[in-house]
């Protein structure tokens, strides 16, 4: 069974004659020693290096450690309100963000109600669009010149703000939870609250007294992801932020605009130990204490809830949040052919032809760069995967843990580590392509990682032994059955890859040159100059080329006769 | 099949330790020593946790000893990783490739060894044929039933003629009647075939079909070696007694000591037992009575019928004997007298049945 072999994995030997042990029974395999060195090297080289050179730069003056950096954050009024304001956004967008989430889920798994499959599709938007769709959309509806505030309503609204930003992110980061909470609440056991109901409690009783118990870990976590996300967004507060400023942004500005290296540095410190204390409170703490068990399948079908009183006032709700989210990425395409916003609304092929020709540069090199960085994550995603969940080998924890914790990693820290590590000798790599690509590969290859990890502790392990005994070494056990039985994860590991690369613009903001021009970066300039009509063309077009590339990938694993949902 | 040389598996003083989070240090095999010659078909039974498994995953490559060696023909291994160490295992979820169909799941190995693609065809069909299911080599391990996919997995095990072949309860999730039907055509095959086989098993009745030889382990420890014969007639302690068969364990006194019998007494009667005895004249010793060898009716002993169910094929009784219940089985009943609950019973031993354990346990 399973669970023997999954014990001897788990349980490892202690000591340094064990070690040396288990060094040799790694050795005895020399591709396996080979690839637990070149991921552990990437893991080293652009997590934990560029993090600890951001801790010794915030403590070091003049050769002395010290912690005047820290002492001046903590002193200042300025910084102390960043500090704040950060995580009162947090706060807020993770409780509206979950709260959200939680009725979206509820209504497409308990509910009887018409669209569901669009609110489904809904929640994958948000998750392959640019970073900033949101919130230029929220400027040309609700900013100065918005469709809504001055032409219908007729007031000039200042959207750049907390309220401005905190409605972006519950929008960017909502459909995330409500993945998750999906996936939780399709897996409570409907016998358990037709129990309730047996017992003589009706809906609402039964929502108060069963459901919503059974999801509170669920729910705390959830809250824990978007709250993660909102302190590492870089994209949406440049852009909306205006005068509220947060830590991400704050670093970077204090860091590449005034140079103040100790004083970024120390704040930067100081978010990634919130957001790390976030990932480990959402891994370790709440993410073991689930009462939904996972069971693959719930045992029979739920009686969807009918009650007019109910579905009505919730599907309404839904809807109108949908409807809005879909005029907004509708309003993009729109704002691409409007001569000027909110002033001349005429036709105009302007912004088109400036992105193909001055725009062309950044549309290339950011496809280039995105190309490269795809394969090489999808692999080095299920490499470090199947690393972590199938081999023993000493410090597998500790290469695990540096992951994973990428996943929490807030996206300006990493630039910043990544500035500071490799601007000088003994490796200067600042400017070239080469950074870049690692900065993509190290976004995207994290969550990779965790999925393959997921999927790769579904796979039992006696298929890949039995490879093994029939004589394949272990890259062929990896090539031949590892590989074919976790492609769906592989393919979506691609995909996904490609449009964090296309659309990642925390981290190579810090990272881009002369060289190099990235699209992201490039719709970030116009937006900061006001130039609406062109960030709106560079962002259909970026919308267009991940679109395409979706669509690709769909006719070739149908073709392939791939299903994503399939498992063995 | 073709008959494959068996290899000579020898096991020298082989410990395994881990560190759990949970139960602290355990000490899943300890001080193992054990030879496994060539074509014979040994058992490896115990209950779970009694390290079965672990020695046989240690055996095939996937887990590394914590001391010890594991020599095959002569060679010590330990240094090899499975794919290196010329062994066929067949697990208990068959764990054929379900991406692959037969054919290919068979010949994945074959295709390994850079054979030429006739030679490959010919003995994957071979072995299919070896296990009647010559007409499935195109459909894919979803479209077949447990059994159906565990021959399956026997004949990829076989094809690659491996010097030893390990088997991890491959039987335990089939239904109870297939899994009669496959315990004799594993047993077939491997006669046939000729190979070294080590079987890890909980259920006593597949080592005893099965067997040359079984081995009986209890929290990592060898309890005792021995043809089904010997461990059943005459267990070396209590676990064992217990474990293969019914046992009624009972206390005795050695009256007499001689070169081929032993002459012991329970309570008021004496009995002749076979075999010499390490025990002493006036020792108590312990004796191993099976339920099948109390002879009821005998006028020697008596007791109290604590509960008397028919089965059919026995009447079986608990008697209360020495302060414990005597589990009795009593063949054909239908020719004999049949004793009720609560009533007296007279019964004595069939002398040549009695076992006098050398070793008590602790």
């Amino acid at each position: 069974m399973l669970n023997i072999h999954n014990n001897a994995e788990v349980i490892g030997e202690r000591g340094i004659k064990n070690s040396i042990r288990k060094l040799k029974f790694a050795l005895r395999d020399p591709v396996l020693l080979v690839s637990v060195l070149a991921v552990a090297i990437i893991a080293a080289m652009f997590i934990v290096i560029p993090l600890y050179t951001i801790l010794r730069e915030s403590v070091l003056s003049k050769g002395q450690i010290t912690l005047i950096a820290y002492k001046d954050i903590f002193q200042s009024v300025f910084h102390l309100d960043v500090i704040w304001n950060t995580l009162k956004l947090g706060f807020t967008v993770a409780a509206i963000g979950t709260a959200v989430a939680f009725l979206f889920a509820y209504a497409t798994t308990y509910l009887k109600i018409p669209h569901k499959r669009f609110f489904k599709v809904l929640s994958i938007l948000p998750m392959i669009s640019p970073p900033f769709v949101i919130s230029l959309a929220a400027i040309l509806l609700f900013g100065r010149s918005g469709l809504i505030s001055y032409k219908l309503l007729g007031f000039r609204n200042d959207i750049y703000g907390f309220w401005g930003l905190a409605l972006t992110q519950v929008l960017s980061f909502f459909p995330v939870g409500y993945l998750m909470l999906t996936n939780l609440l399709q897996n409570i056991d409907p016998s358990i609250e037709e129990a309730s109901q047996a017992l003589g409690s009706n809906q609402l009783r039964v929502f108060g007294t069963i459901t919503v118990p059974l999801m509170l870990p669920g729910l705390a976590n959830a809250a824990l992801l978007i709250f993660i996300q909102s302190l590492a967004d870089f994209g949406n507060a440049i852009v909306i932020g205006g005068n509220y400023t947060t830590m991400a942004v704050q670093i970077y500005q204090q860091g590449i605009g005034s140079y103040d290296m100790r004083g970024a540095t120390a704040l930067a410190v100081v978010l990634l130990m919130i957001s790390v204390l976030a990932f480990y409170l959402q891994n370790s703490v709440i993410g073991k204490k689930s009462y939904v068990t996972v069971t693959g399948k719930a045992s029979k079908q739920r009686n969807l809830i009918s009650d007019k009183k109910a579905t009505v006032p919730i599907y309404l709700i839904c809807m109108s949040i949908s409807v809005m989210v879909v005029g907004m990425y509708l309003l993009v395409p729109y704002g691409a052919f409007v001569r000027m916003w909110g002033v001349d609304f005429s036709f105009t092929t302007r912004w088109i032809n400036y992105v193909f020709t001055i725009g062309m540069r950044s549309i290339k090199d950011s496809t280039i760069l995105a190309t490269i960085a795809t394969p090489i994550s999808a692999i080095l995603g299920l490499v470090s995967a199947y690393l972590i969940v199938r081999k023993e080998f000493p410090g597998k924890r500790a290469l695990e843990w540096s992951i994973l914790m990428a996943i929490a990693l807030p996206g300006t820290v990493l630039g910043l580590g990544y500035v500071l590590t490799y601007n000088t000798p003994p490796i200067v790599l600042t400017g070239t392509g080469f950074i870049l690509i690692a900065a993509l590969v190290m976004r995207s290859m994290p969550i990779g990682t965790r999925s393959a990890i997921a999927a790769l502790k579904q796979i039992d392990p006696s298929l890949e032994e039995a490879a093994s005994i029939c004589g394949a070494g272990s890259q062929k056990v990896f090539l031949s059955i590892t590989v074919p039985l976790v492609r769906p994860v592989f393919f979506s590991g691609l995909v996904y890859s490609f449009i964090r690369g296309m659309t990642l613009v925390s981290t190579i903001i810090f990272l881009v040159s002369a060289r190099w021009q990235m699209l992201t970066v490039a719709i970030m300039n116009q937006v900061d100059q006001g130039l609406y009509g062109a960030a709106n063309a560079y962002c259909l077009v970026l919308i267009v080329m991940v679109g395409a590339v979706m669509l690709l990938m769909n006719i070739f694993m149908k073709t392939l006769g791939i299903n994503l949902d399939e498992g063995y | 099949m073709k008959e494959i040389p068996g290899k000579k598996v020898e096991l020298v003083n082989l410990s395994k330790t881990f560190v759990t989070s949970t139960r602290g240090i355990v000490k899943a095999v300890q001080g193992v020593n054990l030879t496994f010659e060539p074509g014979e078909f040994v058992t490896l039974l115990g209950p779970s946790g009694c390290g079965k498994t672990t020695l046989l995953r240690m055996i095939a490559g996937f887990e590394l000893p914590s001391e010890g060696a594991i020599l095959i023909n002569g060679e010590d291994v330990l240094a090899k990783t499975p794919d290196k160490r010329d062994l066929g295992m067949v697990f208990q979820n068959y764990a054929l490739f379900p991406h692959l169909n037969v054919f290919n799941n068979i010949a994945y190995g074959l295709k390994i060894k850079k054979l030429s693609k006739e030679e490959i065809e010919a003995r994957t069909l071979e072995g299919l044929k070896t296990v009647q299911m010559d007409d499935f080599a195109e459909r894919v391990p979803a479209q077949m039933s447990g059994g159906q996919q565990q021959r399956v997995a026997l004949v990829r095990a076989l094809v690659l003629h491996p010097g030893v072949l390990l088997f991890d309860e491959p039987l335990s999730n089939l239904d109870a009647k297939l899994r009669l039907r496959m315990r004799d055509e594993i047993r077939r095959i491997q006669k046939e075939v000729g190979i070294t086989s080590v079987y890890v098993t909980h259920d006593q009745s597949e080592a005893m079909a099965m067997s040359d030889k079984i081995v009986i382990l209890k929290d990592g420890i060898i309890q005792q070696v021995g043809t089904p014969v010997e461990i059943y007639q005459h267990p070396q302690n209590e676990f064992v007694a217990n474990f293969i068969g019914k046992a009624n364990i009972l206390d005795a006194t050695v009256l007499e000591k001689g070169k081929t019998q032993t002459k012991i007494k329970i309570e008021n009667a004496e009995y002749n037992v076979k075999g010499e005895t390490a025990w002493k004249v006036g020792d108590s010793v312990r004796v191993v009575v099976r339920p099948e060898a109390v002879d009821v009716g005998k006028k020697e002993l008596s007791g109290k019928v604590v509960k008397s169910i028919y089965m059919g094929v026995s009447q079986d009784y608990w008697i209360s004997f020495q302060g414990q219940e005597l589990e009795v089985t009593d063949y054909n009943p239908s020719a004999k007298v049949i004793y009720e609950e609560n009533g007296e019973i007279h019964f004595g031993f069939k002398e040549d049945s009695l076992h006098i354990l050398e070793k008590l346990d602790d």
